[in-house]
């Protein structure tokens, strides 16, 4: 039996929460227990859910593993993340997604629930085995060609079809191939003067809003991911204003960086440290976004941790991998852009960060209320303190994080997977 | 100045520093002896990712008329091409002890990431589509030698803007120095943000012609055209070429510029381009000086 | 240390002796080292005209891309070399200066000279000879020898420049930094 003393519930008043058998048994005041974790001060929320993870493994074990992923995803205060199917081989048939799956059992850091790919080998020609997928030990519940854009309607009409059978989603990353070849970062005003070559909003918008028709059209789910731009953020929202089932991620480093910074950073101008697919947009688009997240038009924060050795970001520009690692420094980033600005408190943090992610994953014992008869799913984290992020310190293999030369807000101190502690005073159990 | 990576970073005083100081070194140019001792010991690295045979002997020049020791390090055939990143290179230069490191590159941004790796100076000779700052540099040397000012000009760079360095580099520097720039280009080939520049754009090069001081005429790469920025290059002629009737427009001391290598027939006909109003050839020679300028100010004084 | 009087005389002295030293200056260069130098350099011309009538070419020599110590600081800019049309070849060249301190000046002033051409014959002419030479040169032509501290410092104003003649010394902490 752990009691956890004094935490404040969502930011409310400070309780005691007590854990048996895996489940939270009783919330009050003055509970005793074996284990006694002291939480005075820090704020209580419902373990972490990330619909967006690249954890890279099989295949590029060199960026980062299942083991050294899920572990930078409960030092982040997530208790479970969503593999991207972006790996080598790609998780397009159930035997790809059960080895992922049974990786993330056995490191036992957070819950690893592999995301299909759409089409096989990402190649956006034939559909995989979707329900081989979702059939397997592995229950795959959301399918991604993410990297690449289901660019074809025809086949991305089929896959939103096919999934309902399952009550799958489709995530797309939407991005216009031809609109966007060769293209580096936003285009608009610093790609013009930097000389990249230009990643236009419409190039995300059009396939928006062409997928939101077609999800209306049969009737299906949509989730969109990692929405940049504020012009997509009006076509989901006049999507969801027809009652059509479309959802949408934004992740950390779109509701805090620009593409200015791709010009002037504490790490110097044309440092693909801020390469990421889709570009760091303009600060009317990370307000629109923010306050898209503030008034659920989009639904959850997906971090799109993307792990790349040094090597890979240690290049010009145009040569350097897109991707930014973020699992560690999401709560934090979401405590910068939305809490201390007042857009969100900390029950909206919690429906964002693990209540809706973990409901469009479908993910049964994850996202639930902190109250007796729950899992004990918990984050504990303090708000209070501000530490400059030091890549150095990360627990994940790779470092590419853009916030190096950045103070941020709050520090996750403990992790508990169903009552067992991952992560406990800051560090990993 | 520790690096010459932009035209945008050259204030005023700065970059006419550079051009006065190329007006005193142009006279060496004329002496039968052309060398000077300034960079005695000094050795400069010419690293060209880009062919680009016109700019690396300009550049060679320049440095051996100083003095400098010249090594070229041409990427293709090296290390480079079998996969080398431009970190292990720029590391490579460093322990050779270059002093300055002039880079042609075929990605934007190329020389500002290795001036984060080597303690030498770093020379822009091209970086992807994003600046050529010594182009800029003799551009605006060569418009001054023509017509005694700077301040006031009014300058018309026709082309393909979109995709050109120079045109980036000439619009920083000459509003720097005060000339009036207008762009001129079919709307395909202007960047989107193009209005936030300090700087005139128009479609119709026949409007602007009439009121130029300096035409400069930007290469158009037929590839282009296979990549539908226009039509045809009868149809890119025709509305945006200099020929004979277009220069009949100009005011009779205006002068034509390109900064070479030249489309003749394409963007310029070839009556215009040997015109004696025409500057193609003396920009050749002025980019030695000038560029002879920006390595004497960047590394002839003490070791920073 | 020098007033404008005492200036102008000095000047005058010189121009006499180059006159008597170069038997009447008929193929005679001067060329200053700029900035006052090259000042000085057009007053000797002056001077010369009025009292032979003779025309003697003048121009001037900058030594910035000879210094010996350009890597004791930043890059400075260059002064104005400007030859006279007949070119040094042959010629009797007069290096003029407005302070002789080092003889580095004068030193590269010799390979700057040495690039342009080959004289017959160069000389040197300074306003001010202050002593502490660190070379083997020595001036053909004097205004006035200044007996100085090594951390003092020589100005000379010319009024073309400075709007008034007068040579002052002053007390330099920084050692060797004055000319």
């Amino acid at each position: 039996m752990i009691v956890i003393r004094n935490a404040r519930i969502l930011g409310g008043e400070p309780r005691d929460i007590l854990i048996a058998n895996g489940l939270i048994s009783e919330i009050g005041a003055g509970l005793g227990g074996d284990t006694v974790i002291e939480a005075d001060g820090l704020i209580a929320l419902p373990g972490l859910v990330d619909l967006h993870t690249h954890l890279r493994e099989p295949g590029r074990e060199d960026a980062e593993t299942v083991e050294t992923g899920t572990r930078a995803a409960a030092m982040g205060g997530f208790t479970a993340v969503h593999a991207m199917a972006n790996t080598s081989p790609v998780a397009d048939t159930a035997g790809v997604v059960e080895q992922v799956w049974r990786r993330g059992q056995e490191a036992g850091h957070c819950d690893v629930h592999p995301v299909g790919a759409v089409t096989s080998g990402l190649e956006g020609k034939h559909l995989a085995e979707l329900g081989a997928m979702a059939d397997s030990q592995a229950r795959v519940r959301v399918f991604s060609d993410d990297g690449k854009c289901v660019s074809d309607a025809v086949l991305m009409r089929r896959a939103l079809e096919y999934v309902k059978a399952f009550d799958g989603v489709v995530a797309q990353h939407a991005q216009e191939p031809r609109l966007t070849e060769g293209a580096q970062l936003n285009e608009g005003e610093v790609s013009g003067r930097l000389g990249l070559t230009g990643w236009p909003a419409v190039a995300e918008e059009a396939i928006i809003a062409r997928d939101c028709l077609l999800a209306a059209h049969v009737g299906s789910r949509l989730h969109v991911c990692h929405v940049s731009t504020a012009g997509s953020v009006e076509i989901i929202r006049w999507a969801k204003s027809k009652g059509w089932n479309v959802t949408a991620e934004v992740t950390p480093h779109h509701l805090l960086l620009t593409d200015s910074c791709a010009e002037a950073s504490p790490v110097g101008p044309y440092n693909p440290i801020y390469k990421v697919n889709p570009p760091l947009r303009t600060q009317e688009d990370v307000t629109a976004l923010r306050e898209a997240l503030a008034d659920g038009t989009i639904d959850c924060v997906a971090t799109d941790h993307a792990p790349h050795p040094v090597e890979d970001k240690e290049t010009e520009w145009a040569a350097a991998a897109m991707g930014m690692i973020g699992l560690e420094t999401a709560l934090s980033v979401v405590q910068e852009a939305m809490v201390e600005t007042g857009l969100l408190d900390w029950a909206g943090v919690a429906d964002r960060m693990s209540v809706r992610p973990a409901r469009i994953g479908r993910l049964a014992g994850q996202g639930l209320p902190l109250e007796p008869g729950s899992p004990a799913n918990i984050t504990l984290y303090d708000p209070a303190v501000r530490t400059p992020v030091d890549p150095t310190a990360m627990v994940s293999r790779s470092r590419n994080t853009p916030y190096e030369g950045l103070t941020l807000p709050g520090r996750v101190v403990a992790t508990l997977l169903r009552g067992r502690p991952t992560v406990l005073d800051g560090k990993l159990v | 100045m520790k690096h010459l990576i932009s035209a945008g970073d050259l204030s005023r005083d700065e970059a006419l520093l550079i051009l006065d100081t190329a007006e005193e070194l142009a006279r060496v140019s004329e002496r039968s002896i052309k060398k000077l001792p300034t960079l005695r010991g000094r050795t400069v690295v010419n690293l060209f990712f880009e062919d680009s045979t016109r700019t690396r002997i300009s550049f060679e020049a320049a440095a051996k008329r100083l003095s400098a020791d010249v090594i070229n390090f041409s990427a293709k055939g090296s290390s480079v091409s079998k996969g080398e990143s431009l970190k292990d290179t720029a590391l490579t230069l460093e322990a050779m002890g270059a002093d300055a490191v002039v880079i042609r590159h075929g990605a934007s941004g190329a020389p500002h990431r290795l001036a984060n790796w080597v303690r030498g100076s770093v020379l822009n000779a091209g970086d992807g589509t994003h600046e050529h700052p010594t182009q800029a540099l003799l551009d605006a040397f060569s418009m001054r030698q023509r017509l005694g000012r700077l301040d006031g000009l009014k300058v018309a760079i026709v082309g393909d803007i979109l995709h050109s360095r120079v045109a980036r580099s000439n619009v920083l520097l000459l509003s720097t120095l005060g000339a009036e720039v207008t762009l001129v280009a079919p709307p395909t080939l202007l960047p989107v943000s193009v209005e936030r520049w300090p700087c005139q754009v128009s479609y119709d090069l026949d409007a602007v012609l009439p009121k130029a001081d300096v035409v400069m005429m930007l290469r158009v790469q037929l590839e282009r055209m296979n990549a539908a920025y226009f039509p045809s290059a009868r149809e890119y002629s025709r509305r945006y070429g200099l020929d004979r009737d277009r220069f009949a427009k100009l005011h009779d001391d205006a002068i034509v510029m390109h900064p070479g290598p030249m489309n003749r027939g394409m963007e310029i006909s070839a009556e215009v381009a040997d015109s004696p109003r025409s500057t193609i050839v003396e920009q050749v020679g002025n980019g030695v000086t000038v560029r002879m300028a920006a390595l004497y100010l960047l590394i002839g004084g003490e070791n920073q | 240390m020098l007033e404008g009087p005492d200036i102008h005389r000095a000047l005058t002295r010189i121009a006499h002796e180059i006159l008597e030293r170069t038997r009447g200056a008929s193929d005679v260069v001067l060329l200053g080292i700029p900035t006052r130098g090259a000042t000085l350099a057009h007053r000797l011309a002056e001077r010369v005209a009025q009292f032979e009538g003779v025309k003697v070419p003048v121009g001037s020599i900058d030594i910035t891309m000879y210094r010996d110590d350009l890597r004791l600081g930043p890059a400075r800019p260059l002064g104005k070399t400007d030859v006279p049309a007949g070119g040094v070849d042959g010629k009797t060249v007069v290096l003029v200066d407005d302070v002789l301190f080092s003889g580095r000046t004068v030193r590269a002033a010799l390979d700057a000279l040495n690039d342009l051409g080959r004289p017959k014959a160069v000389q040197l002419a300074t306003l001010v000879d202050r002593g502490h030479r660190e070379l083997p040169i020595r001036a053909d032509y004097v205004g006035k020898n200044l007996p100085t501290a090594k951390s003092e410092k020589v100005k000379v104003l010319l009024s073309e420049i400075d709007g008034r003649d007068a040579v002052e010394l002053l007390r330099n902490e920084n050692e060797g930094a004055g000319k």
